[in-house]
């Protein structure tokens, strides 16, 4: 099992990239939030296997604290959310689906590309995942500006996070609890205003869609 | 060419021909009995073949003789790719020819050669089917080498054999990228051999068919080659998945003892991925044509991201 | 030590307890004790440095030097007289109604906690922490630009949101990236993100790491320093609060990011023994500078005007930290100090002119210095300081700033006088007739408070003038300190 870890670890890095990939494609909001939750329970596991692996204890509380955060809580608000607001099911794209695709691959092979040098001087066991965690976090900021409505755009924002995280775990073995504690409380404190927020969207303009708040521009 | 690899390809070709029908009877009777319909009997595509065999053929008046001959070209096609995939043993006289490039072009022969054939006739439904078939091939197929690509990057080689040998024989590890492939391959073969979502076997609407257009004008024993055609397809589909992913249980050259094991592990294997088959397309709904590109287009971009993850882990 | 207890314990206090009594109408006025309060300490807290030196604090998790004690001084100093501000101006927006009780509650925690969030930026010594205030300095300002409600505050809210949310990824992404490098010296524990400690083994760091991170570090911070082309959340976000909430978000928190920029870029320097760095900061400085100065031609809404002015000066601070050197830095030093002083002066006039006015359309803004001469005076004298007229303390920094860049980087020259010329204009161009001219505005309800305003104004003209002994060794010591 011990000899397995590394692969498994990169077994679940590549779960996460599947996943972030599945989410640029999807067009359902419902299922973007389940994509995400499998999202957080893959990096639960890999920070779990890692702590138990390297004997840290650290990544245990790391591993409990997004549990918590992205695999109990905010799933939990987004759902509330959207059954509060009558969110539709379909999601509007600024630009298809097939070459949102592409240019997520494009994507990818750049992350690839930037972290195939620097891995190689990691000292964790899975520096192989910074590639896989970069494309990850550039992959969530592609569903981020393509998206036009509010809720995708949030779920952007939370797997970015998710992707950060995930490096910070197999790169470093985790950063320092405090840090840990203080991302994770902005990460919480942020949803929470995304939540207000929304609801203040939906007050003003009847509708989540972004295009509602494109009207200060230069002239 | 040692008589045990003759042995075990002539039993791999006799098994390929028998239980390729009786593939398609156990999904569609899992499909039957997850939609809480009366299953039509394991063994009815047998009945089916029986009964098409007896019957005359019945030819178009402007019928040309590639009409006549594509069934039995497609019928080849498709018995060789059973051949050559590693089922029972990876120790096969074929083996040699067993590219993984090598085998997909026979099923792009078979595609190309049945596509000419919907469209000799001259009907509508016919240029409509052959058509959508292209569609769907001309961008399933480089999905496919992809996979098989990934799969080959690990080792070292297109062989067929020398890749089963090596995810099969090798110490247990676990290759991340074949996660990624697995499922660009699951949508391949969905779409390849007209399934749900992409396309429904049963229905002879107009707006829904791709396979069935094809064969609309066929008859007696050439309808009969071609049925038995796409189920050896199918089984074809399920060894290579098996192959790729699933590789334990296939004999190695010179262990006779191990082939006998091989064929029920082989059954084990297909039975199960028919549920799998059969439940998939139970919980999805058929997709419109023209997100079928979208569809196959991710399957491709996986198959690369699976590349991709192999050339930054370091594999091959 | 003590006193830096009490310079973050006060915000946080203030903030907890105006969540209760937020709504209040002494409400106010407790917002200007406590601010006061941080004020004080933080003088204090200046005291001790200049006394004994650099100090760590509590397990080395506070490292207080030369670079940060005037910043946080600055920062509670214009705390402070933005709280003197924001006393009046809130009242009569309550009598306009556009604020309710429970906003008002919002609006005077929120302020404690983003003062508390700042000082916390510049005084932790622990770079992963520095994030964490950072993004929580983010967090506790969005609440308050869509305080009003209106469609465009929203829309502002939003993006300031979303964009800084994004690019302080890129942050932490780049913070991971560094704590890598670190670890391979220092080994992984909570001590190796700490700034002393990566400062001595700057060398040590591994090149390939760090260049990447810097690359991350500065779109993340850079993002919210306001650097083009990352900037479009900073019109509409400084735009939209309420003017106390500008005055803070132009004044204050630019500078907390360049702060944090600078830190990174002394570590890189060190690492890197290249100059990569302050390449791209001169690039992106002068990118920025060029930008802002084209929509300040076209703007007609002031307070965003003022916004593309500060994403302008911030473009120049980062251009002077990127040529390195003792004037240079000198130079941005002394820069960040006076444009947060007159930027926010600016700021407060200009709140109390669009309050008479009704509008923040420039056009619609005439002759405040007929109904109200202070008004008047203080935005047009307000204006000149910061476009760079002597004796004003911009005059010195800018004038340090081409000079030096005259003579190592004569290629920039050009580009920065045609900017700052076309800067000065437009704005001439659009201030003058609000000044001056005819009018139909009624006089306010309450008196402003402008003493904040004049006051600003007077520390501007004596920076330009002469600079005190110790702040002087002060810029001199933060400027060695920075190297290049």
């Amino acid at each position: 099992m011990i000899k397995l870890a590394p692969q498994l670890i990169n077994l679940f890095a590549t779960l996460i990239l599947m996943l972030s990939f599945a989410m640029i494609s999807q067009r359902r909001v419902v299922s973007l939030i389940n994509l995400f939750t499998i999202q957080g329970a893959a990096l639960v596991a890999a920070s779990v296997l890692l702590g138990y692996v390297t004997n840290q204890p650290d990544l245990y509380v790391s591993a409990a604290l997004t549990l918590v955060l992205k695999v109990v809580f905010i799933p939990w608000m987004l759902h509330r959310v959207i059954r509060k607001l009558n969110v539709r099911w379909d999601v509007d794209t600024l630009i298809n689906i097939p070459t949102t695709m592409l240019v997520g691959i494009a994507l990818v092979i750049f992350s690839f590309s930037l972290a195939l040098p620097i891995s190689r001087l990691s000292t964790s066991m899975a520096g192989g995942s910074l590639g896989i965690a970069l494309a990850c976090v550039l992959l969530a900021f592609l569903m981020m500006i393509t998206r036009s409505k509010a809720v995708p755009q949030v779920i952007g924002f939370l797997s970015m996070e998710n992707g950060l995280i995930f490096a910070a775990t197999t790169v470093t073995n985790g950063m320092p609890m405090i840090v840990e504690f203080g991302i994770a409380l902005d990460v919480l404190v942020g949803v929470l205003i995304l939540g207000v927020f929304m609801f203040q969207i939906r007050e003003k303009f009847d509708s989540l869609d972004i295009h509602n708040l494109e009207t200060l521009k230069e002239d | 060419m040692s008589w045990l690899g003759l042995l075990s390809q002539l039993m791999a070709i006799v098994m390929a021909l028998v239980m390729a029908p009786l593939l398609s009877g156990w999904v569609n009777q899992w499909r039957a009995r997850l939609q809480n319909k009366s299953a039509p009997g394991l063994l009815q595509p047998y009945r089916v073949l029986h009964k098409l065999f007896n019957k005359e053929s019945v030819l178009a008046e402007h019928a040309s003789a590639l009409f006549r001959m594509v069934p039995y070209i497609v019928f080849g096609c498709m018995l060789l790719a059973s051949a050559i995939i590693p089922t029972l043993s990876t120790d096969l006289p074929l083996s040699p020819a067993a590219d993984a490039i090598a085998l997909v072009g026979l099923f792009a022969l078979a595609r190309v050669f049945i596509s000419l054939a919907a469209m000799d006739v001259g009907t509508a439904f016919g240029s409509l089917g052959a058509r959508r078939e292209m569609l769907v091939g001309f961008l399933a197929e480089p999905a496919l080498l992809m996979v098989l690509f990934c799969a080959s990057m690990i080792s070292r080689s297109t062989s067929l054999t020398t890749i089963v040998e090596t995810l099969a024989h090798r110490e247990l590890a676990i290759y991340p990228s074949l996660l990624v492939a697995g499922v660009a391959f699951a949508m391949v073969s969905l779409a390849e051999n007209a399934r749900v979502p992409v396309d429904n076997p049963d229905t002879h609407l107009e707006l829904t068919m791709i396979h069935e257009a094809m064969i609309l004008e066929y008859s007696g024993r050439h309808l009969a080659l071609l049925e038995w055609a796409a189920s050896l397809k199918l089984f074809a589909y399920s060894c290579i998945g098996l192959a790729l992913f699933f590789p334990w249980g296939v004999a190695e050259a010179n262990a006779p003892l191990a082939l006998l094991l091989a064929l029920p592990v082989l059954i084990i294997k297909l039975a199960i991925g028919g549920v799998f088959l059969a439940l998939i397309e139970t919980l999805s709904a058929k997709m419109r044509i023209f997100r079928v590109p979208e569809f196959l287009g991710t399957a491709f971009l996986l198959a690369v991201i699976g590349l991709l993850v192999n050339i930054l882990l370091g594999v091959g | 030590m003590s006193t830096l207890f009490f310079v973050l314990g006060f915000p946080l206090l203030g903030g907890a307890v105006l969540a209760l009594v937020g709504h209040r109408p002494y409400a106010r006025d407790i917002n200007v004790a406590f601010s006061l309060g941080t004020f004080v300490a933080a003088c204090v807290l200046t005291a001790e440095i200049i006394a004994d030196g650099p100090i760590l604090v509590w397990h080395d998790q506070f490292f207080i030097d030369p670079l940060n004690v005037f910043m946080v001084t600055l920062t509670a100093f214009v705390g402070m007289t933005t709280a003197i501000f924001s006393r009046p101006y809130m009242r009569i927006e309550q009598d306009h109604g556009k604020m309710t009780p429970p906003r008002m509650r919002l609006y005077h925690s929120m302020y404690q906690l983003f003062s508390f969030t700042m000082l916390l930026g510049f005084t932790t010594n622990n770079l992963g922490i520095l994030w964490v205030a950072m993004e929580a300095a983010t967090l506790s300002t969005v609440l308050l630009v869509s305080v009003y409600r209106t469609a465009a505050s929203l829309e502002a809210a939003w993006k300031y949101f979303i964009l800084c949310g994004v690019g302080i990824a890129q942050a932490l992404f780049g913070t991971v990236l560094l704590y890598m490098a670190a670890e391979k010296v220092l080994g992984p524990h909570g001590a190796t993100l700490l700034w002393t400690n990566l400062d001595a083994i700057k060398g040590q760091l591994d090149p390939s790491i760090i260049t990447l991170a810097f690359a991350f570090l500065l779109i993340g911070y850079g993002t919210k320093v306001g650097m083009v082309p990352l900037h479009s959340w900073l019109p509409d976000a400084h735009a939209e609060g309420p003017t106390p909430v500008s005055a803070v978000l132009s004044g204050l928190l630019l500078n907390v990011a360049m702060y944090a920029l600078l830190r990174c870029k002394v570590l890189t320097d060190g690492a890197l023994q290249n100059q990569l760095a302050g390449q791209l900061m001169m690039g992106f400085g002068l990118l920025s500078v060029v930008v802002a100065t084209f929509f300040i031609s076209r703007q007609k809404d002031v307070k965003r005007m003022f916004s593309y002015s500060s994403i302008e000066h911030m473009g120049l601070i980062t251009f002077a930290f990127g040529m390195g050197g003792p004037v240079a830095n000198f130079a941005g030093l002394l820069h960040m100090t006076v444009h947060s002083l007159i930027k926010s002066a600016i700021f407060f006039a200009v709140g109390h002119a669009t309050q008479k006015a009704g509008t923040q359309v420039m056009s619609e803004i005439r002759g405040l210095i007929k109904v109200n001469p202070t008004i008047g005076w203080g935005l047009i004298l307000g204006v000149m300081a910061i476009l760079g007229m002597p004796p004003f303390g911009v005059f010195a920094s800018e004038f340090l700033i081409l000079t030096t860049a005259m003579r190592e980087q004569p290629w920039a020259a050009p580009f920065l006088f045609v900017s700052l010329g076309v800067a000065f204009a437009s704005m001439m161009i659009r201030v003058l007739p609000m000044v001056f001219g005819e009018t139909t505005l009624k006089p306010l309800a309450h008196p402003p408070a402008l003493v904040p305003v004049f006051v600003h104004l007077g520390l501007g003209l004596v920076l330009g003038l002469y600079i005190p002994p110790y702040l002087n060794a002060w810029y001199v010591e933060a400027a060695r300190m920075l190297g290049g």
